[in-house]
């Protein structure tokens, strides 16, 4: 029956974010972005909540909770409506752990996932995207392929998320042709991670490139083993979990300049009270709204486990655009002062023009 | 429980109602598009004859609105001649005593087809509906009205054609403003009321549009909806006004799925055409590599789809009795734009083939631009939300 109203534990842990959003994430953001550092104490706090661990199965150690898209994309959009940098560290490590307990086999999830069941965080990451013009996840120029018993992994991956600290990564190469994923562990030869990377936005995530120079792995580290892993559902995953932290981004710059409006006054009144404004502010509230509906769709569509090609790409691609629309709006209505690095609204363009370069970084 | 997957009922009854479209409305859609004030007899016989069919019957829920959508996938024109209670209908019902629901809705379930029409807007008020200026004065146990009312939707239908009623906004003190506003009911054959003219019109042609002309006509005292008295505490703040305007968080969202199904029959043709050239949509692929007609698709689908969602939330809260009318009108505002453009687009990318009259495309064109129109402008929606985000009153965004 068509409903949209989030189960009463879903409410529960949406709320639980929210607080640690505003309570942690709120109020470190910009030292985080200026500095390029997050707070070990903010990471673990984060951790201490159990949003990536509860899903993993009683018997290796997690909370045996159900894995749902849905409920990731509301906690997504929470995480990244206090800071998309600090919400992407934060929930790095499922990048590894759903794929893993999606498409892993029993002894890839009996030897990985308990790892992430303890109290303090574990760093692990997926490498995808590459640095070249024309990226094409399902055409990777990164390969893999099998020799002796092992695969040999040659290619250049950029925006690997924590990739120095990372014990466990996540590598998706070409193997004839079709995108696999190839669980790498830290350390071994021939995986080389290079300088921290200098982006435009989420400047507190920490990002590398790599370098894979005939790198070998175990053939039994092949994500789901002999019969590898259904990389576009793991790609839609991403792309719901995405769209719903250009949602959070985009209800943060709307409220923010919503506030702003309604406090700047021009010409005897708060600008909020001319259309100008006012108009600017309703659009964004829908399209805010019509892309969260949207991705929830997507979402509740993986969770059924079913074909969700076309509704990932199309929320995905919406969200782009409208997190990009949004947080322009929002300089725009500050008007100087949101060209300031005292007020957050700069920093939302500059997160919200990444989502259409981010495709792997995050996960439902 | 979020949940996107519609009840085996509201299945049927989309089902039935798209064959009933296709069946019914699409072999006779162009004819009515090109003989516009002809009645479309024989449908609106069948139309009254089957009301009762899951395909037909009205509302104002989520089931009406999927069935909606597709009966406008069909003719959003003829959609507008489905004989029953209507707008009028869902006024009576929203402020009426139980008698006069009895007295005015109960013919609905007999006889010969009928039409329940609304009467707001004047010559000289469209979205200001307080700047009514036809009138209403107490004379003993009668109301003389006195006015003229435009665009009245299916006005000649109710009132000529059948034994309908129009529901008329009036004022009854003009000084009061807003509290002054009253709805009254005024049946078919009331002396002193007659139908002036049909406007023709850039689309849904097939629906009529009529001027009605009140003329001291004289109805019962008890024909007024809610209470005659006019309170001018708060200004704004008043029944009768607000009775107007709780019917439009019914009456929006199914405009918008009205939008929903003309912007669909418009997407449903292009990718069908695209399909009979070989032409694959191929989602999923990163925006760099798609051509310009993929992404121009691509973005048609995704804004239909979040004019749906937005229309479904906005339902889905009133059967949770939540208030909605900041989500009616965001609702209505996106579908009746993004619909505007879903068929404007449609007929560039389908060239000769969509500008030329041999096929439907720019009737739908024609057709989804009224939904940008009635039922509150897509500016008036967009203020109803800017109000509504920014807790402002109408004095304070004006």
């Amino acid at each position: 029956m068509i409903s949209f109203s989030p189960t009463e534990e879903q409410q529960m842990i949406v709320k639980m974010v929210q607080q640690f959003a505003n309570d942690e994430m709120r109020k470190h953001y910009r030292e985080c972005d200026e500095s390029g550092e997050i707070p070990d104490r903010i990471v673990n706090t984060a951790w201490q909540l159990g949003l990536v661990s509860t899903s993993i199965p009683e018997e290796y150690g997690g909370g045996g909770g159900e894995h749902s898209a849905i409920t990731g994309s509301l906690i997504a959009e929470e995480l990244a409506w206090g800071d998309l940098s600090i919400a992407m560290h934060i929930l790095c490590p499922a990048l590894v752990v759903n794929s893993i307990l999606e498409m892993g086999t029993d002894e890839q999830k009996k030897k990985y996932l308990p790892a992430f069941c303890g109290d303090n965080y574990k760093a692990a990451t997926a490498a995808l995207i590459e640095p070249k013009f024309g990226f094409d996840p399902y055409s990777l120029s990164t390969t893999a392929s099998l020799k002796d018993g092992n695969y040999v992994i040659n290619g250049q991956k950029c925006y690997v998320p924590l990739a120095a600290d990372a014990n466990l990564l996540l590598v998706y190469a070409a193997e004839n042709g079709n995108t696999q994923g190839f669980i790498i562990e830290k350390g071994t030869k021939g995986l080389e991670v290079g300088g921290r990377e200098s982006n435009m936005g989420i400047r507190a995530l920490a990002t590398y490139e790599l370098a894979l120079k005939n790198c070998r792995v175990p053939k039994e580290n092949r994500l789901g083993g002999g019969g590898g892993c259904d990389f576009n559902r793991i790609l839609n995953c991403s792309k719901v979990a995405l769209s719903a932290m250009a949602v959070g981004v985009a209800k943060a710059a709307f409220e923010y300049s919503r506030d702003y409006a309604k406090e700047r006054v021009a010409f005897g009144e708060p600008i909020a009270a001319r259309q100008a404004i006012a108009f600017m502010l309703a659009e964004m509230a829908i399209e805010i709204d019509a892309t969260r509906l949207m991705s929830w769709e997507a979402a509740w569509k993986l969770d059924r486990k079913e074909e969700a090609t076309k509704e990932t790409s199309l929320v995905k691609t919406y969200a782009d655009d409208m997190v990009v629309m949004v947080t322009d709006r929002a300089v725009q209505i500050l008007g100087g002062h949101g060209y300031i690095r005292e007020h957050p609204v700069e920093l939302w363009l500059r997160n919200g023009r990444g989502f259409a370069t981010f495709d792997g970084m995050a996960i439902v | 429980m979020i949940d996107f997957e519609p009840t085996p009922e509201q299945k049927e009854a989309i089902e039935a109602a798209h064959k009933f479209a296709e069946e019914m409305f699409r072999p006779v859609s162009r004819y009515y598009d090109e003989h516009e004030h002809d009645s479309p007899q024989q449908l609106i016989d069948t139309l009254w004859e089957r009301r009762r069919e899951g395909a037909l019957s009205v509302g104002l829920d989520i089931t009406a609105a999927l069935r909606t959508e597709e009966l406008c996938w069909g003719d959003a024109g003829l959609y507008l001649c489905i004989p029953g209670p209507g707008l009028g209908g869902a006024a009576v019902f929203a402020s009426g005593t139980k008698e006069q629901m009895e007295r005015f809705l109960t013919r609905f379930n007999e006889g010969k087809p009928k039409w329940g029409a609304m009467a707001m807007t004047e010559a000289g008020c469209g979205s200001d509906t307080s700047a009514i200026t036809t009138t209403a004065v107490r004379g003993g146990d009668e109301w003389v009205l006195n006015g003229e009312k435009i665009f009245v939707t299916w006005g000649k239908r109710a009132l000529e054609d059948s034994d309908g009623f129009v529901v008329v906004w009036a004022t009854v003190d003009k000084s009061a403003g807003r509290a002054g506003m009253k709805s009254f009911v005024v049946e078919a054959g009331t002396p002193g009321m007659r139908v002036e003219k049909l406007e023709k019109k850039l689309g849904i042609r097939a629906s009529d549009t009529a001027t009605i002309v009140f003329d001291n006509c004289r109805i019962p005292y008890e024909n007024i909806l809610g209470s005659p008295e006019v309170r001018k505490v708060d200004k704004a703040g008043t029944k009768g006004f607000k009775g107007a305007m709780a019917t439009f968080d019914a009456t929006r969202p199914i405009v918008a799925a009205q939008a929903l199904g003309v912007g669909r029959a418009a997407l449903d043709f292009v990718k069908e055409t695209l399909e009979k050239e070989g032409i694959e949509i191929r989602y999923g692929l990163p925006r760099q590599k798609l051509t310009a007609l993929e992404r121009d698709v691509m973005d048609m689908e995704a804004n239909y789809k979040a004019a749906k969602l937005l229309t479904l939330r906005s339902l889905w809260m009133m059967s949770q009795f939540q208030a909605n009318n900041l989500e009616a009108s965001m609702a209505k505002a996106k579908a009746g734009l993004a619909i505007t453009k879903i068929t404007q687009k449609a007929v560039e990318i389908m060239g000769p083939l969509g500008y030329s009259r041999k096929n439907l495309l720019e009737k739908w064109m024609r057709d989804a631009k009224i939904n940008d129109l009635f039922e509150g402008t897509g500016q008036i929606n967009m203020l109803i939300v800017a109000r509504r985000v920014l807790d402002y009153s109408r004095d304070q965004l004006k």
